[in-house]
């Protein structure tokens, strides 16, 4: 590498500064910001922020109100309310991250395949995408679990089958649209393979919008994480999820509202806290994606 | 125009196709043996013998795919496990509470969301524009089945303003209007910001037109201009994001029947479900993505329609 080369400043990262900059300019986006980090600090310190185990079950202190032991009260167990919405915050932040990244990767190889390969190939997958984006989500997850059964697997495997079309979609129509592009073809000619071609110049250009519409989808997960534990379809009791919580509440609705609160509040502090970032960051990083 | 309509047509067919091919992978390529699934796990190997043979599940898979494809595109879905009646006749019963749900839907979304977009258009780059934004991101966020049962808790448990459960008395189209309340505004309230969104960005276009800036000086008064002359094109962009949104509005309505224990198809498959009856599944998934199927076909015609730019490009 040339002296001028190394010694000239590194443009990415500047201006990744700039953009984080802006964003914490924004009230909206800082605001967000605080919510997401309230939840990843409760899930994360979980067991040093409330000395209740999540899944002790305690039948003398049923259906406690909340009180100075029990700052959220207790469920129809017994169960520490605050216990377990702070580690249901360790399986909606789990299943978010794994799906999610699961999800990219399955996306970006058969958007890459899709763009780069052979026009029937492409017709045929973007025809698989549509059909499988033409199932209504909660009906997919239902007929789903029909097979598998409750588990946290299949909550998961929903997510991906819901993200996946999506996001195949946009790295196909990007592959499409740079693999005519000049340095593709002088990578061509200079007789650089495909793996090469996709690796080195067609990925870093797909990769960037991508990040940002996935972590903008962060809170769909969330919520289809939460609604089929809500339906008994996701986590498996004891394991506390804000979903079952809300379903422990709503049996109970009339007579011990507080179950219910606890465990809407957490899922309506996470979607907002997301959603509120995510937009902002993609208004900072790349306003050509508003409105999408 | 018609050459377009006929391919978006075949694409509609091939995707149905294909998503019956998916369900059909699904059910019977997945580890499990349906007859088994169906019975529970107390089920004498002789119950399931009989159940394989009633379902067709002794015959080879290229028979039994082409029996469920055959059949699921002339509306036979199969019987329902116990009571032998057809999965479509159940289906079509509870389709059109979750129909008329869905209407409900759409009322509290369009009622609330074209004023608000609206006045967030005129208003803009004020402090209203910049609350109606934060409220619009904020509703599309919050999952519908939080708003449901928070509304529950609120208008049905601790005000008891409206009530809680059931679809009213039959007949009784007032105490009917009075249980979908509720239910539909834990389905729509997502869309209001939707449509806000929506309606906001198409009238700032609109705004900027020429035909306005005429209006504007022959002196008309900007109440006439907003409502009659730019709300009525600002709104053609909406119609048919609602085409896309009916089919989403169709996983919410699962939810709020669910909660409030209306009937519909979303409770329908979910207590098939619970009691393990496994051809009402996969007939209702299937007719409501045939549904939702349809509900895009017709958005793309009347883009296709509006839009000449789209029917070329396909």
């Amino acid at each position: 590498m040339s002296e001028a080369a190394s010694n000239a400043p590194v443009p990415q990262s500047s201006e990744w500064m700039r953009s984080l900059k802006r964003l914490l300019r924004e009230p909206l986006g800082v605001f967000g910001l605080a919510l997401v980090l309230l939840v990843i600090f409760g899930a994360v310190f979980a067991d040093f922020l409330t000395q209740w185990d999540p899944t002790r079950i305690n039948p003398r202190v049923r259906f406690e109100g909340p009180s100075g032991e029990h700052l959220l009260g207790t469920d129809q167990l017994g169960r520490d309310l605050l216990a377990r919405v702070l580690h249901g915050g360790r399986i909606a932040l789990y299943v978010a991250l794994v799906s999610t990244a699961i999800s990219l990767a399955v996306g970006i190889v058969l958007g890459l395949i899709a763009g780069y390969g052979p026009r029937w190939l492409d017709n045929l997958m973007i025809l698989v995408f549509d059909a499988m984006k033409s199932f209504p989500t909660v009906m997919l997850a239902l007929a789903l679990v029909t097979i598998t059964g409750p588990s946290l697997t299949a909550v998961i495997l929903v997510v991906i089958l819901v993200n996946v079309p999506g996001y195949a979609r946009i790295v196909r129509t990007q592959t499409i649209a740079i693999k005519t592009s000049e340095f593709v073809t002088a990578a061509q000619s200079a007789g650089a393979s495909t793996a090469r071609i996709l690796r080195v110049h067609i990925m870093p250009n797909v990769i960037g919008p991508l990040v940002i519409l996935a972590s903008m989808d962060i809170p769909v997960v969330i919520a289809i994480e939460a609604g089929m534990s809500f339906l008994g379809l996701g986590v498996r009791p004891p394991t506390p999820s804000w979903g079952s919580i809300l379903n422990d509440g709503f049996a109970q609705i009339r007579e011990t509202p507080w179950i219910a609160i606890a465990g809407g509040i957490p899922i309506i502090v996470t979607t907002l806290g997301f959603t509120f970032l995510g937009e902002t960051l993609r208004d900072v990083f790349d306003p050509r994606l508003k409105g999408r | 125009m018609l050459n377009y309509a006929v391919k978006r047509l075949g694409l509609s067919i091939a995707i149905v196709s294909l998503a019956m091919f998916l369900l059909f992978c699904m059910i019977y390529l997945v580890p499990g043996d349906p007859a088994s699934v169906a019975l529970g796990p107390r089920a004498t190997d002789a119950m399931k013998e009989a159940l394989r043979v009633k379902m067709g599940l002794d015959q080879p898979i290229w028979v039994q795919f082409w029996n469920f494809f055959s059949g699921a595109w002339t509306g036979d879905l199969g019987e329902e496990v116990l009571s032998g009646r057809p999965v479509l006749d159940v289906v079509f019963e509870q389709l059109p509470y979750t129909l008329i749900l869905i209407a409900g839907g759409i009322t509290w979304s369009v009622a609330l969301g074209i004023p608000l977009g609206c006045w967030a258009a005129i208003n803009r780059g004020s402090f209203a524009d910049r609350l109606v934004g934060i409220l619009s991101v904020a509703v599309i966020a919050v999952p519908s089945f939080v708003v449901a049962i928070y509304a529950l808790l609120i208008f049905a448990v601790t005000l008891q303003w409206l009530p809680a459960i059931g679809a009213g008395e039959p007949g009784d189209i007032g105490d009917q209007l009075v249980h979908l309340i509720l239910p539909s505004l834990a389905v729509g309230l997502g869309w209001v910001g939707y449509i806000a969104r929506m309606v906001r960005a198409s009238m700032l276009e609109v705004l900027e037109a020429s035909h306005i800036r005429t209006a504007r000086a022959f002196g008309l008064p900007d109440r006439t201009i907003t409502y009659r002359y730019a709300l009525t094109i600002a709104i053609l962009p909406t119609i048919t994001l609602l085409g896309v949104g009916i089919g989403q509005m169709l996983s919410s309505a699962v939810f709020a029947e669910i909660v409030f224990a209306r009937p519909g198809v979303g409770k329908l498959v979910y207590d098939a479900i619970l009691t393990r009856n496994f051809p009402v599944v996969t007939g209702a998934v299937l007719v409501t993505t045939v549904i939702f199927v349809l509900l895009n076909l017709v958005a793309d015609l009347i883009v296709g329609a509006l839009d000449p730019r789209v029917r070329s490009s396909f």
